[in-house]
């Protein structure tokens, strides 16, 4: 037993605005949105139904709600101006970049100012010889790649919606990619953000130095999904492109053995630049759309991308085509072409959107697991989907353990949605109880939130909400996202009990 | 007594320190006393907290207590092919894991890997209460709640005590070459920039007393090309350990100065070159020794958007170079939540704390 623990320091009161049921007065409501015509363009204030539509929701569309408005700001002074605006009108900001997102933090509260940072769009400069760019967060991901590469440079992490993502939006989700196994996340490629809090001040954290004194707030801010500062310019890092990149795909009959063949690579000295998983019921479902060539037969596929000057490249693929044979792989291909190497990763690149063809609906979870777990996480997930009736394809950035399974539904049959949800949420408490994490890569946003209750205790929650106090005392940055409260986890709690399927009662934390 | 075995015992002493508010000066093996603001308080001695707790080298982590020393962690990574990147300094002694990380510093091949907070994976942390809290975790990837294990990479034990910590580790290369070029300070500097932006495999560039010092880590064929395109005089292993070792411990003869600064700047900043100026990472991180600078390497540093420590010597204060008033305040709020009555390392980290 612990020794007998002292109250805690400082007593923190939930945020009011937590609670997604607060409203405004009709009149309070109005002059919000009066205060902020005052303030911006007439085509930068959005306020009617219609106009509001588009903003209800980002890409999890399972949780909708309409703001009270919108504000589109052109320049920083204006970002400042509508934070001011909603600190005195005691109203909360939801920033919010490309609406991408799969977690739902870019969702709205009913009463809330929605800040969408997609006309700060500018590439501000591109810095060669110090190998840096200092962008807009409404720059898309994809961008700052393009405009590096006259100079034989790029932005290394590239989640598969780089297209149309941007830089804020990866800032506040820390987003990954198929390459971040050995090029890092957006907090290893992030030197330093220019951002506001909601009292309008101006913080500068990190920059073109290394290091910076006092507390690392600039990795504490990265992934903070919107609830500590509204970032408005990023200094990223730009690093040389190598001169070339194969994929070598492997074959397995068996997930487990696929399994294996990943952590041999590891073993075996060697980080490829990319390592992913898909298991047979994905590609099945990918391959008439993108014709990759898939093995259909496999029972899992693996890609490993090897990067660098030529003859590195070609000892790199020798070595791993040897480790993955050596880890019983039924079939081998190298690509002989960029052309070829594009073509193997576009079914993976495109399993999302290869899900929404098979499969009215579709819900991604994002949990992540130590690798050597995956084999037993595929065979739980079979004994689910029989359990939930549903079935699941699974993708895996296999290399860094972060997991994609991809539950199909139909939102129009009675219950299928509420199935799935529990299917989801089992998946994650299964990836904390095996010493992962419920999400890796896509945020907790809103979908998440009850699953926070599994993976966190109290205490470590209320830390949360102290930091959180730190930056935004009034507690108006995207209230009810990322931190469940104590009501909230105690109602989740009951919730779990009342349907008779508390799922891994053994767990520590529960 | 001062040291703690347990997890009980630290979470007592914190319990009574947080009663009775007398200060707790936290320390493992003291390597880095010189580091920090000041010192004040009754010393708690955290390596009897020690043992490895998790380690498979597939997974690429290792989890530690915060006793541990660095040499028993490096020891066991070396008997499976694989290290700490981040090569944390361990000065003249043999520090505990929880001090590297606590103290955040990072060696010369933070230029091609990152920063020590890049490889913590999860921390646990005792709070003022005596509660320990688990953040992160031991995979790659995790983006639930804040990121409070890279937040308490460096903060001196501003939030509380790191009882354990999770890191990331790496294959070592398999194959490493070390050059050295007779160059002026400003030609290594634009060569290291110039180098920088190809897809060279450097794992080091440091200049000193008039030699431009390159590493070179990775597969045999990319370390052998780099070799050709860089040229210069090939260092043998014994030459190379003994420089890039003296660079990461700091016991490079150059540190036998009384006065040090460390100045952090971009790494294509023109600074004036200085009597005494060593070299490190690519040209983002620029030693000065001797009075000669002295404190117009605060303003130097702030002239190019770098910042500047006075690591040794002058009585400087603060040694740490001064926050911005926003993120000052951010640091007297984060104390006061995390430990108002002021018992962990008072003064240490920031100056500038809630009054106890």
């Amino acid at each position: 037993m612990p020794p007998e623990l002292n109250p805690h320091p400082a007593h923190t009161a939930e945020p009011p605005w937590s609670d997604p049921d607060r409203r405004l007065s009709p009149a309070a409501a109005q002059a919000v949105v009066e205060a902020l015509r005052t303030l911006l363009p007439a085509d930068a204030v959005l306020s009617s139904q219609q106009e509001l539509h588009p903003y209800e929701c980002d890409g999890l569309t399972a949780f909708r709600q309409i703001p009270l408005a919108v504000a589109l700001p052109r320049t920083e002074a204006e970002v400042r101006e509508v934070l001011l605006t909603c600190r005195e009108h005691d109203v909360p900001v939801i920033a919010r970049g490309a609406g991408t997102g799969l977690s739902g933090g870019a969702m709205p509260h009913p009463c809330s100012v929605v800040l969408s940072l997609a006309r700060l769009n500018r590439i501000l400069d591109i810095d060669p010889v110090a190998r840096t760019a200092r962008v807009q967060p409404g720059v898309r991901n994809l961008e700052v790649s393009e405009a590096a590469a006259p100079y034989g440079l790029y932005y290394a992490p590239d989640p598969s919606s780089q297209l149309a993502c941007t830089i804020g939006g990866n800032v506040a989700e820390n987003s990954g990619g198929v390459h971040c196994l050995k090029y890092g996340l957006t907090v290893h490629n992030v030197l330093g953000i220019r951002a506001y809090t909601i009292d309008g001040e101006s913080i500068e954290l990190g920059g073109g130095a290394l290091d910076s004194p006092g507390l690392d707030l600039l990795a504490l801010s990265i992934g903070s999904e919107g609830l500590l500062l509204v970032v408005t310019e990023v200094l990223v890092k730009l690093v040389p492109r190598p001169a070339l990149a194969r994929v070598v795909m492997a074959s397995y009959d068996d997930v487990g053995k696929a399994g294996d063949a990943v952590a041999a690579i590891i073993a075996a000295g060697i980080i490829p630049a990319g390592l992913e998983m898909m298991d047979r019921k994905a590609s099945v479902a990918v391959e008439p759309f993108v014709k990759a060539g898939y093995d259909l037969s496999a029972a899992a596929i693996l890609l490993a991308e090897a990067d660098g000057t030529p003859d590195e490249v070609t000892e790199e693929v020798s070595e791993v085509e040897r480790v993955l044979r050596a880890a019983g792989a039924t079939a081998i291909a190298v690509s002989s072409s960029e052309q070829e190497r594009l073509r193997f990763w576009s079914g993976r690149k495109n399993a999302f959107p290869a899900a929404g063809r098979v499969s009215p609906d579709y819900y991604c979870m994002d949990g992540t697991i130590p690798r050597k777990n995956l084999g037993h996480m595929l065979k739980a997930i079979e004994e689910m989907e029989e359990r939930y009736g549903l079935r699941c394809m699974n993708v895996f950035h296999a290399g860094d353990g972060n997991l994609h399974p991809l539950i199909l539904f139909d939102a129009n049959r009675s219950g299928e949605w509420e199935r799935a949800d529990r299917f989801g949420a089992e998946i994650l408490e299964l990836c904390v109880q095996l010493g992962g994490t419920i999400t890796g890569e896509h945020g907790v946003g809103i979908e998440k939130i009850n699953s926070m209750c599994v993976q966190f205790s109290p205490r470590e929650r209320t830390a949360f909400f102290s930091i959180k106090e730190a930056f935004d005392p009034h507690g108006l940055l995207n209230p009810g996202k990322a931190i469940p409260t104590l009501r909230r986890c105690a109602e989740y709690g009951k919730m779990h009990i009342r349907h008779g399927a508390l799922p891994h009662p053994d767990l520590p934390r529960f | 007594m001062s040291a703690v075995a347990s997890l009980r015992e630290i979470q007592e002493r914190v319990i009574d320190a947080n009663r009775s508010g007398a200060p707790l000066r936290l320390r493992g093996a003291g390597t880095k006393d010189f580091y920090g603001e000041r010192l004040e308080g009754e010393l708690l001695d955290l390596r009897s907290h020690r043992g490895v707790i998790d380690y498979e080298p597939s997974e690429l982590v290792i989890t530690a207590h915060c006793g541990t020393p660095l040499s028993e962690i490096e020891a066991l990574l070396a008997a499976h092919g694989q290290f700490l990147a981040f090569e944390p300094p361990a000065f003249a002694g043999d520090p505990t894991i929880g001090g590297v990380i606590a103290a955040g510093l990072s060696g010369p091949r933070r230029l091609q890997v990152g920063a020590a907070r890049d490889f913590v994976l999860g921390a646990k942390l005792v709070e003022a209460s005596g509660e320990e809290l688990s953040f992160g975790g031991r995979v790659m990837k995790n983006v639930a709640g804040f990121d409070v294990s890279r937040l308490l990479c460096g903060s001196l034990g501003f939030l509380g005590i790191i009882t354990e910590v999770s890191l990331k580790v790496l294959p070592r290369p398999r194959c490493e070459q070390t050059l050295v070029l007779r160059l002026s300070s400003q030609d290594a500097l634009a060569v290291f920039n110039r180098w920088g932006s190809l897809p060279l495999p450097i794992s080091g560039a440091a200049w000193v007393e008039g030699s431009a010092w390159v590493r070179l880590s990775g597969a045999p064929p990319a370390v052998r090309a780099a070799c050709q395109r860089i040229g210069g005089d090939s260092v043998d292993a014994v030459g190379a350990a003994d420089f890039w070792g003296g660079l990461r411990h700091c016991t490079h003869r150059f540190f036998d100065d009384s006065t040090i600064w460390r100045v952090s700047v971009p790494s294509n900043a023109v600074l004036e070159p200085g009597e005494k100026l060593l070299i490190d990472w690519g040209g983002a991180l620029r030693w000065y020794a001797g009075e000669a600078m002295g404190a117009r390497a605060r303003t130097l540093a702030s002239g190019v958007g770098g910042t500047a420590m006075c690591w040794r010597g002058q009585t400087v204060q603060p040694r740490f170079h001064p926050l911005s008033k926003t993120v000052a305040q951010i640091h007297r709020r984060l104390k006061q939540h995390f430990d108002p009555r002021v018992i962990f390392n008072r003064g240490r980290l920031v100056a500038v704390e809630t009054g106890a």
